[in-house]
């Protein structure tokens, strides 16, 4: 009994730690949009929503908005990754880096640049107007959104799908081949069905991604969309407003549908190919017009994907910036401004995303090891309720706190709860709890289980051989669980817009928004961009290299072994 | 476990330093002005009143005004500092704002034109003067062929197609401010005609209260209505555009007040004089700020930049008699009808107003009186406000929109309007396009 003790309190510490600041808040805007005045049920909220011509209209182009962003984005990701794959060519650690270029910079700050680029009186459309006189309506509008998050969220589906190319069975194809398909027909017919389970997975994340995304639309003036009306509503009208939670309920809705639907496509087929160990697929060298065409293609995507980086660099140097197809001349008194005005914005940067990566590799550890190694009750829930957490608006999470802990005090004082920068950080670690939890699993998988029975055998206790075995050899995989969920905290705008009461609170996230709000600002915000984006690609570079390090530290064991 | 327990460490001391924060004595403004402005008060005030810290809070007026009000007494912020005067008739009416009557620079003139600096009340003060006007890019300008506009109607033309910027009232407290000195100088129905028209005329309804200054300063839009500050402030910055004073314009104060039920009320009152001194006034004259100042130039020590509006000059010239109350009377359905019928129609709005403008250019000349009457019946579906004017001042009609919303009726009648106007316009603008296309032939 002692020893099930113990994994059993972690179980229920971690359970009371989701609880309250996962299921409740939840719970809450689901019993807030489903009851009146009165507390008794009722669904006059949401026929009031579906009356509402403005409302449909906001829910038909958030779909619309994250259908078609999702499908550029698998435009530009599908033939990088089959490039990668499929031929040998130097091109493919470019897009590697192309992969993690974009989300190192968040959404709304891309966004701001692109519009000095593509934008109505943007670089391109100038340039094109004094030369050919015409101009493309890029940025207008849903398109502008569209743009903006397909370029912005095309690496999820690369990611994925290169890895699923990747574990493709090369006797598939060596079969296919011998039975005469060639060319297109192989890829429509063989190659890309085998590697759908990674393309969907990509795609239904880039779909619940933009779905939630809140920056781009406010920063484009895209208001007829849901999550600016939700968030118009709360910040407008208040948090009584029922609208607000009513549109809240319908995202988790769709981000949960468009999750069970791209497990629902896969289901009842075998996408397993029988041996593993077997060759992959067969790399072929390109021909010179073929090797032309990858190039070009590669290139003409990374000067788009760059292209939000270079506007965020050239704003922050720029003196004067206006209706020029570059800035009038170049300054630093940005930088100086932003180290002068808001070093504090950088430090709670770190303050906020360093102690949720903290709580996320905890639980993440926590919950690894329960599932992997202990047999407690109900432990798969664990798992299921941290990685939901996925489907949850960042947005959504932030009404569920403000309506939960509404006029609760911290204990001893008379400060409002909601008033600390406590929950702005919890929602970080909530949000981006799947993500290290992942990390954990992998690393805690890749122990083998035997080094624990030594140890036990050896006589340490279970909480020894955790702490000196196991925590030790998955520290690689841990470490890069902290920084993912780090950076992506970082960059994560729509929970902290709701949740921020104090500017001397904002994390760099929020700053940028806030300077991007005037003329005079924009250059500091773009500066406090360009830091942003410094301190992400360091942190990105940091765990990509603590993961390879790790991966080859394990294949050194496993040869030694 | 190291690790864990030095992360434990770090954050028991995190929660440490939120408590004892508090302890220190705070002063938290809740405020709709940019960055430049509030980060040069912050240095200013700290410097001068150590051991008070300055928190700023960074919200548009009117959720600035919800954040206030869901707040419980002795929670909540201490100043309140924004352009729009309404906000403050309307806070005062919700009784969230406290006395400062006492807090008033005695040389601060009493009237600005024939409007009250200070609150006859007592509730709130003037702190700096803020007029409305147009603001132009004027490479933009060069580029397309545009003349300077100097008055609201210039931004009418055909000319101006898809070249003015907007934005809403609802997210923005000055953009209210124009709409009312617009609707008052030219009575209810003419104001909306002018507006719908300049709306027609724009490429984009922005988002961000600062959408269109901003827009205006990269060359996004070629001109915009919008708070003098901003235009001054980018000017005076170095972006190449000029801000006009239209004949239609209102010189109101842009206006500070304590707020009931605060947390400090007496640091809170130290920032409010401080912000009404010498050194407080000066401070609006910064480039990167370019505010006018309550206080008159001759009181103040520091150099009046060359050219910098004279606000009295201004008001002078000025032919509206801006009034608060009717403002404050009307504010929701000023706003919930602007954003039902242009913000959230903008794209038909726009369409019907390119029709429109392409059958005057093809009717110029030979036009039958068939076709005429079809063109105006167009411009009277497009430009006529879905509220008439003996509606907007039926008491009855009015108090639905400042009931409760908590409750559901309530909620429930003012929601019954807003779809009711956003497809009434909707359709209208679509009856206008084919009726515009129909004379065209």
């Amino acid at each position: 009994m002692q020893r099930l003790g113990g994994p059993a309190l972690a179980a229920l510490a971690i359970l009371g730690f989701l609880g309250l600041f996962l299921l409740v808040p939840i719970a809450m805007v689901f019993f807030t949009a489903f009851s009146d005045a009165q507390g008794h049920a009722t669904l006059g909220h949401f026929a009031v929503f579906f009356q509402q011509p403005l409302m449909l209209e906001s829910f038909y182009n958030s779909l619309y908005v994250a259908l078609s962003s999702s499908l550029a984005a698998a435009l530009i990701a599908v033939p990088l990754a089959y490039l990668t794959v499929r031929f040998q060519f130097r091109g493919a650690l470019l897009i590697q880096t192309l992969g993690v270029l974009p989300l190192i910079m968040p959404p709304f700050v891309g966004a701001v640049a692109l519009q000095l680029i593509f934008g109505r009186s943007g670089s391109v459309n100038l340039l094109l107007d004094d030369w050919f006189g015409v101009t493309i309506p890029l940025m207008e509008g849903l398109n502008g959104v569209i743009f903006v998050e397909a370029l912005h969220y095309f690496p999820f589906i690369l990611m994925n799908l290169t890895i699923s190319l990747r574990n493709i069975d090369g006797a598939m194809e060596e079969a296919a081949l011998n039975l005469g398909a060639r060319g297109w027909r192989l890829f429509s017919r063989i190659i890309f069905p085998l590697a759908l389970p990674g393309f969907v997975a990509g795609v239904a994340l880039v779909f619940v991604k933009v779905f939630d995304d809140l920056g781009t639309p406010l920063v484009l003036g895209a208001t007829n969309m849901l999550a600016p009306q939700a968030y118009l509503r709360m910040t407008q009208v208040g948090t009584d407003d029922p609208m607000g939670y009513v549109i809240s309920v319908m995202m988790i809705v769709f981000s949960i549908f468009a999750m069970w639907l791209s497990a629902r496509v896969l289901k009842g087929r075998d996408y397993s190919t029988l041996q593993k160990g077997g060759s992959a697929l067969q790399q072929r060298a390109l021909s010179k017009g073929e090797s032309i065409l990858a190039y070009g293609w590669i290139g003409l995507i990374m000067l788009l994907v760059l292209s939000p980086h270079i506007g965020v660099l050239l704003l922050s140097f720029a003196s004067i910036w206006s209706f020029a197809p570059l800035p009038d001349g170049y300054t630093f008194a940005h930088y100086a401004t932003v180290f002068e005005q808001s070093p504090g914005m950088i430090s709670n940067t770190l303050l906020y995303c360093g102690l949720a990566a903290g709580i996320d590799v905890v639980l993440g550890t926590g919950i690894a090891y329960l599932i992997l190694r202990t047999k407690v009750v109900g432990r798969q829930w664990l798992d299921w309720m941290a990685s939901a957490a996925l489907a949850i608006p960042g947005l959504v999470l932030a009404i569920g706190y403000l309506r939960t802990f509404r006029g609760v005090l911290v204990p001893g004082t008379d400060i409002l709860f909601t008033a600390t920068w406590f929950l702005i950080m919890i929602a970080y670690a909530i949000r981006r709890l799947p993500y290290a939890l992942r990390s954990c699993m992998a690393a805690l998988q890749q122990v083998h289980q035997s080094l624990e029975e030594a140890a036990e055998s050896m006589g340490a206790t279970r909480l020894r051989t955790i702490r000196r075995v196991v925590i030790p050899l998955m520290a690689g995989g841990m470490l890069a669980g902290f920084v993912t969920s780090f950076i992506t905290a970082a960059v994560e705008l729509s929970a902290t817009m709701m949740l921020v009461t104090k500017e001397s609170q904002a994390p760099m996230s929020y700053g940028i928004y806030l300077y991007m709000q005037s003329t005079s600002g924009r250059g500091p915000g773009a500066a406090l961009g360009v830091l942003a984006i410094l301190a992400v690609a360091l942190g990105t570079f940091a765990s990509h290299w603590l993961v390879s390090r790790h991966q080859r530290l394990t294949q050194l064991h496993r040869r030694e072994a | 476990m190291h690790l864990a327990s030095r992360f434990c460490a770090v954050l028991i001391a995190a929660l440490a330093t939120i408590t004892f924060n508090a302890s220190a004595q705070t002063v938290t403004v809740i405020t709709s002005f940019p960055k430049e402005l509030t980060a040069a008060y912050k240095i200013a005030f700290e410097k001068t009143h150590p051991g008070i810290t300055l928190e700023i809070l960074n919200k548009n007026t009117v959720a600035g005004m919800a954040y206030l009000r869901e707040l419980p007494v002795g929670q909540r912020p201490e100043v309140f500092w924004v352009s729009a005067p309404d906000a403050f008739e309307v806070l005062a009416r919700e009784k969230l704002l406290a006395s400062v009557v006492d807090l008033k620079n005695p040389q601060v003139p009493e009237k600005i034109g024939s409007f009250p600096i200070n609150d006859p009340q007592g509730l709130y003060l003037g702190q700096a003067l803020a007029g409305y006007g147009i603001m132009f890019n004027t490479r933009y300008l060069k580029a397309n062929k545009l003349s300077a506009p100097s008055e609201w109607q210039d931004l009418l033309a055909p000319a101006w197609f898809n070249h003015v910027g907007i934005t809403a009232p609802s997210r923005s407290g000055t953009m209210h401010l124009t709409v009312e000195t617009i609707l008052q100088s030219n009575g209810w129905n003419a104001g909306w005609n002018t507006l719908l028209r300049m709306s027609g005329n724009s490429a984009a309804v922005t988002e961000r209260s600062f959408g269109v200054p901003d827009g205006v300063s990269n060359g996004q839009f070629g001109a915009g209505p919008v708070i003098d500050f901003f235009g001054l402030s980018a000017k005076y910055s170095g972006f190449p555009v000029e801000f006009v004073y239209p004949a239609e314009t209102a010189i109101v104060p842009a206006n500070i007040a304590l707020v009931a039920g605060a947390k400090n009320p007496e640091a809170g009152k130290k920032f409010i004089t401080f912000t009404l001194s010498q050194a407080g006034q000066e401070i609006l004259l910064q480039p990167k700020v370019s505010r006018l100042p309550v206080l008159p130039y001759r009181e103040l020590t520091s150099k009046v930049p060359a050219n910098y509006p004279d606000p009295n000059a201004i008001a002078a010239r000025s032919t509206v008699k801006f009034d608060t109350e009717l403002s404050a009377a009307r504010y929701e359905v000023v706003l919930k009808l602007f954003d039902q019928t242009i913000t959230f129609r903008l794209k038909e709005l726009q369409a019907a107003t390119k029709a429109i403008f392409e059958a005057e250019r093809k009717l110029k000349g030979a036009t039958t009186g068939s076709q005429e009457e079809l063109l105006a019946q167009a411009r009277t579906l497009a430009y006529t406000p879905l509220v008439d004017d003996k509606q907007i001042s039926d008491v009855a009609f009015l108090k639905i929109f400042s009931g409760n919303k908590k409750d559901p009726e309530v909620s429930k009648a003012i929601s019954q309007f807003e779809s009711d106007w956003n497809a009434r316009s909707k359709e209208r603008y679509e009856r206008a396009l084919d009726l515009a296309k129909k004379a065209a032939q």
